[in-house]
């Protein structure tokens, strides 16, 4: 066995159990933590197999972004642990039909999967080996050109998610007082102030 | 491959050492340290009072605004690796493919600031 494999069996051992905990933890954040232990071992994995760019992908993505998100949503839920283990017991019946039912669905997958003829020459044509071009080189020279539609599809769902983001959680609080720079700037002694001539004795 | 997985034997090490590392930290607190538990010194102090309240409350959703844009320009930049690292030999459709896609996001990056999404009131 080699030092790689060895590596290997170590990363796969710490994803599955790290994916286990992700399941059974008690608190919701230990549960995202242990997530990204998973996400992280799995970017070990990706190198492994020579995809380094999938792995980097993976760290910054998942572990950087997305990973977060599922702290805030974590956070947000504003979770009664003790209320939500009193609950635990009602769903489980629920849950476990749930898990069959896709348990099943999987079972069934495999049992039906079939490795088109052509599918091997397809894998082998689309990107060169790893000794010859780099991993990252190799998905640049097929991202931009052979698949510009798709390239350019994922700039408008990228696009669009930005609105619909904006769209659906942006409200602006009019209770508040907000800096307007350009009027600011714009602001000049002449309207800004007025200056009276007060004479001595006398007020306003 | 092999040469490939030889590059990464530092990082590796790095990581092995930083878990060692903490290991031992743990360890040596563990069994050097003084240990005189009090259950006052886990509770949570409030300049005197009783905590009024659980720590646990609900985020404003702008939080979760400027993480979802966050994740936006996230993937933007990781498209961009593989586009400058083949730069020199994908040509002039490769260059202008890359162009229509930035400029498709920085219409929704106009939007964006325009609508005030990256100010906090």
């Amino acid at each position: 066995m080699s030092v790689a494999d060895i590596i290997f069996y170590v990363f796969a051992v710490v994803v599955v159990s790290a994916g286990f905990m992700t399941v059974i933890s008690r608190n919701p954040v230990h549960s995202v933590l242990w997530l990204i232990l998973a996400f992280l071992s799995s970017a070990g994995l990706f190198v492994l197999l020579g995809a380094e760019f999938v792995a980097m992908l993976l760290v910054i993505v998942y572990v950087g972004a997305v990973a977060v998100l599922f702290l805030f949503v974590v956070m947000m839920l504003d979770i009664d642990f003790a209320e939500l283990r009193a609950q635990m017991a009602r769903y489980i019946p629920i849950a476990g039909l749930i898990g069959v039912v896709i348990l099943m669905q999987l079972g069934m997958v495999f049992g039906n999967w079939h490795v088109a003829e052509t599918a091997e020459a397809a894998r082998a044509a689309v990107t060169p080996a790893v000794d010859e071009v780099h991993n990252t080189a190799a998905l640049g020279q097929l991202i931009y050109d052979d698949y510009i539609y798709l390239f350019q599809a994922a700039g408008l769902i990228l696009l669009v998610a930005m609105i619909g983001a904006i769209v659906l959680t942006l409200r602006h609080r009019t209770d508040v007082k907000r800096q307007d720079i350009l009027a600011q700037i714009y602001r000049d002694p002449a309207t800004a102030m007025e200056l009276k001539d007060v004479k001595p004795g006398q007020g306003l | 491959m092999e040469e490939l997985l030889r590059e990464y034997l530092p990082i590796l090490i790095f990581l092995g050492t930083a878990i060692a590392l903490g290991i031992v930290l743990i360890l040596a607190a563990v069994i050097v340290a003084v240990r005189n538990p009090d259950p006052e010194k886990l509770s949570a102090y409030e300049c005197g009072f009783n905590a009024f309240d659980d720590a646990r409350m609900k985020f404003d959703v702008r939080f979760y605004l400027v993480a979802i844009l966050f994740i936006i320009f996230d993937l933007e930049i990781a498209f961009l690796f593989p586009w400058a690292v083949s730069f020199g030999t994908i040509g002039m459709v490769g260059f202008w493919s890359m162009m229509v896609f930035l400029a498709v996001l920085t219409i929704g990056f106009a939007y964006e600031w325009k609508k005030g999404a990256l100010e906090w009131e």
